[in-house]
């Protein structure tokens, strides 16, 4: 009894960790395909901050799907729509850039708060509402716009993007980029360990000794090798902090709090959650608010390495993110599906992508082995969960 | 002696090196019914899906001889092929069609692949004559009752030429009456040399209509009972169902009632959500004192659930008037968390689509009611939650190889006893049960009553809705009767009998009280 538990637990978190690996291997593919190039330390850099917008996105996007099977379609036209508020702002009224921000913010804000209200208390499809708000959001950027494209942006704008954290170089190691990623590797070590303890003195169960020690050394190694490789570029940048925050929160978020869990109980059933207490049109609306401001912080991020606003950003962007969510291992249904998946997801896109542009594909055949990839990935989760069914 | 059109031989079936179906053999004789009957997960769906070939030839090993020929299904097609037809619990039927599109559905009257629609209508008709239900076969299958459904589902199957009907708990949904009808309509078709294998729990049902009943637990025939050669009674059935003497179904319970009432729902009135003007709680009165089981008897459709539900966060209903009064106070249960809140739980009646998240596991499921307490400041203690699901894992006794096992893969018994475990963990003054005890067996419901013993004896109140009168009249102290959304009558358990429920019903009139 005992020897299969631990048998099942062990296969069911390979499924989980099945796309990590598959991104690694797909990694060290293109290493060897571009001659060493791909994880050059300043393509490790590039990689990140190519791909910021479409995980911020697709973290967004986790939730709509998570909380009930419906995508957002409007995140793309949203991102051209904020972006171009942020050109009128700041390129033709010269207004100072965080204040501009925070409008863009609110912008989001509201968009959000205008489709989750049809969607979660008027009762309309989300497909529909928001295939609504690709239409409005885009044909409103291009009356913003005239057409025109909107630059320049001023420095601290641009930094958002491609900004790093001061420091000086030592050696040909940056020494702010060193000194986080030490930090972080105490911070998590510690974090770990004492939470063990923690668990081991309330009497719960913990995972033995080995696992948990190998699992721990796995980690710090790969923060201190992701630490050094961005040391030995430019540094640490600005925007992957707002990444690691945002990815942290919403995945703090959505395993460990009380309306994150009502997103995965909806999903999974939303009558038994409504006979549970759970207020649903609440939660949906919520998704769809956090979504159109997370869109809005994509306008944001994706302007700024654009260093312009133009009437045709973000188009496709949607479907990168809803890509990146199912990649990750969502349910289309809804009810499962992890922050981190989609954050994997749009790696796994965003690597493809790079390397492929770096190899000299154009952009035709990586289009088609980018829907190979959505294709192959999703039928590896059914297929294995439904073999894991008929055990 | 009739001849046997069926025999499966020496049927045994593994699961991943677990044996569920031990050297199984079972015989039908042509023309009768024959009742399987068994505990959840005792194999009876697992021998009826051999036969009708969702595990394929080959899966098994073991003879099956249908009509004097050895058979090898490899899908259901097969199976039907040969005469042999399935009606499940739930039931294949594509609402949004016509009564005949679904009645020829992948036996289509067709000529090179074109409708004959006359023709189609034509036999429809003839098939819906055979089984006695009178409808237009141009009627969608949304508009018709769960009893003329099933109905339907038996025309379809004679429409195939089918033999040997597989009935699986085809009652289970069905009221009183239409219980009655369907049961009727086997008889008729036996008369006509159908035979039918009837797999059901409601035993009363088994011994009045089979010719022959067989036992089936863990995987292997216990005994085949035959009508008019031994003798058949329900306990002799229980006690091989579930291998030890049951003396009672019900518990027994020593719990002194309060005087004190401790639930009361002060002339209740809710109109209907979409006939206007047409009232679905008609001024309904009722009391439950501290420490008693109250049961709401009725047909389907009297208007129980819709009680519970209107009363459990306005979820039926509309301009609701009345009170709901706990310990003598008023107390506003308008939204669910609210009810909630004033410690009432709802235990639905549909576990499956409304009462359990069946993607999540144990303990998710265990705690979502009461997902805050689990929680400061907002974060979850996962620890706990997996402590507290351990806990009730093995007070309840929830068949499972730990908390994290999915819902969907327990059974239907340990199923409703997560469910109980999620309601109970939110400690609950009232709680009100519907169904509690449907599609599960014998010694689960045992389980179930008692743990509705526990909590009166803990000076609870307990509402039971139930379709079962066995069930209601057994587990009850008082019982009220409802039909058409009204209270129609109140009977004390001593004057409660099945006859007297349904004068109350048939009368529509308050008597006793």
């Amino acid at each position: 009894m005992n020897n299969q538990n631990t048998k099942k637990s062990s296969s069911v978190n390979l499924r989980q960790y099945s796309m990590l690996i598959a991104l690694v291997v797909i990694m060290i593919f293109f290493q060897a395909l571009t001659k060493g190039i791909f994880l050059k330390p300043q393509n490790v850099t590039n990689l990140i901050l190519q791909n910021s917008y479409v995980i911020i996105l697709a973290v967004g996007m986790l939730l709509c799907i998570v909380s009930s099977g419906s995508i957002d379609l409007s995140v793309g036209s949203v991102v051209a729509f904020t972006g171009a508020i942020l050109g009128v702002l700041i390129v033709q009224k010269g207004m100072n850039t965080w204040l501009a921000i925070i409008i863009t913010l609110a912008a989001g804000l509201l968009i959000g708060i205008w489709q989750g209200f049809w969607i979660a208390y008027v009762g309309i499809p989300a497909f529909i509402v928001t295939l609504a708000g690709m239409l409005i959001f885009r044909g409103l950027t291009l009356y913003i716009l005239q057409g025109m494209t909107l630059s320049p942006f001023p420095k601290d704008f641009l930094a958002i993007s491609s900004g790093f954290l001061p420091g000086a170089k030592v050696g040909s190691f940056n020494i702010t980029a060193i000194i986080i990623g030490a930090a972080a590797m105490v911070l998590y070590a510690i974090t770990e360990i004492s939470g063990r303890q923690n668990k081991k003195h309330k009497g719960y169960a913990v995972s033995s000794n080995s696992v948990f020690f190998a699992k721990l050394v796995i980690i710090l190694a790969v923060i201190a090798v992701f630490s050094l490789w961005l040391a030995l570029y430019e540094g640490f940048p600005i925007l992957l902090i707002i990444l690691m925050v945002l990815i942290m929160a919403y995945s703090f978020y959505t395993n460990k709090t009380v309306s994150g869990r009502y997103l995965y109980a909806m999903g999974g059933n939303a009558k038994a959650a409504v006979l549970s207490g759970i207020n649903t049109k609440k939660t949906l609306f919520s998704t769809f608010v956090n979504m159109g401001v997370l869109a809005a912080l994509g306008g944001i991020v994706f302007t700024s390495r654009l260093q312009s606003a133009t009437p045709t950003a973000g188009q496709g962007f949607e479907m990168d993110a809803i890509a990146a969510c199912y990649i990750g291992g969502a349910a289309v249904m809804g009810g499962s599906g992890t922050v981190a998946g989609a954050v994997v997801g749009a790696l796994v896109m965003g690597v493809i992508n790079n390397g492929l542009s770096i190899m000299g594909v154009g952009s035709d055949i990586t289009q088609v082995v980018k829907g190979f990839v959505l294709l192959a990935a999703v039928v590896f989760d059914i297929v294995s969960k439904k073999r894991s069914a008929e055990v | 002696m009739a001849d046997r059109i069926l025999e499966m031989r020496n049927i045994i079936k593994e699961f991943s090196g677990i044996r569920v179906l031990k050297d199984v053999n079972f015989s039908v004789e042509e023309g009768t019914i024959h009742a399987l009957v068994g505990e959840n997960g005792a194999g009876k769906s697992t021998l009826m899906n051999i036969l009708s070939g969702v595990y394929p030839y080959g899966s098994y090993s073991g003879d099956i001889v249908f009509e004097g020929k050895t058979c090898q299904f490899k899908t259901v097609k097969d199976s039907e092929k040969a005469g042999i037809a399935v009606i499940h619990q739930e039931l294949a039927l594509i609402p949004y069609l016509t009564i005949a599109e679904n009645l020829f559905l992948g036996n289509e009257k067709a000529k090179n692949g074109i409708m004959d629609w006359d023709q189609t209508y034509f036999e429809a008709s003839k098939l819906l004559e055979r089984v006695g239900l009178k409808e237009n076969p141009h009627t969608l299958v949304k508009d018709i009752n769960v009893g003329k459904q099933q109905l339907v589902e038996i025309a379809k199957a004679l429409g195939k030429n089918a033999r040997l009907l597989i009935l699986d708990e085809p009652t289970a949904a069905l009221t009183e009456v239409d219980s009655q009808h369907l049961l009727k309509l086997l008889l008729e078709l036996k008369g006509n040399g159908l035979t039918s294998i009837l797999i059901s729990h409601k035993l009363n049902e088994v011994t009045s209509v089979s010719d022959a009943i067989t036992v089936i637990r863990d995987g292997e025939v216990i005994e085949t009972l035959q009508q008019r050669k031994d003798e058949i009674t329900e306990d002799r059935i229980i006690q091989d169902m579930v291998g030890r003497k049951m003396t009672e179904q019900f518990p027994a319970r020593d719990v002194k009632i309060s005087d004190k009432i401790g639930f009361e729902i002060q002339h209740w009135i809710a109109d209907n959500e979409l006939i206007p003007g047409k009232r679905l709680i008609d001024d309904v009165s009722i009391q439950v004192h501290k420490g008693e089981v109250v049961g709401l008897a009725g047909l389907m459709g009297a208007g129980r659930t819709e009680l519970a539900m209107s009363v459990f966060g306005r979820l039926r209903g509309k301009n609701i008037h009345g009170s709901v009064v706990k310990n003598g106070k008023a107390i506003d249960t308008s939204t669910v968390k609210k009810a909630i809140q004033n410690k009432i739980a709802y235990v639905t009646e549909d576990r499956k689509s409304a009462g359990l998240i069946l993607s999540n596991d144990i303990c998710t499921n265990v705690t979502i009611a009461d997902l805050p307490h689990f929680a400061t400041r907002h974060i979850l203690d996962k620890d706990l939650e997996i402590r507290t699901a351990n806990e009730y894992r093995s007070k309840f006794r929830i068949k499972s190889n730990n908390v994290f096992q999915l819902t969907k893969n327990l059974s239907g018994g340990n199923q409703q006893k997560v469910v109980l475990s999620k309601w109970i963990l939110t400690k609950p003054d009232v709680l009100i049960l519907d169904e509690p005890t449907r599609g599960i067996d014998v010694g689960a419901k045992y389980e179930i009553y008692t743990i509705i013993n526990q909590l009166v004896a803990a000076g609870k109140c307990v509402i039971i809705i139930s379709s079962e009168l066995p069930e209601v009249l057994g587990i009850s102290d008082r019982i009220y009767v409802m039909n058409e959304g009204k209270i129609v009558g109140e009977l004390s358990k001593s004057e409660a009998t099945p006859e007297r429920v349904m004068q109350c019903i048939i009368s529509n009139q308050k008597v006793g009280a």
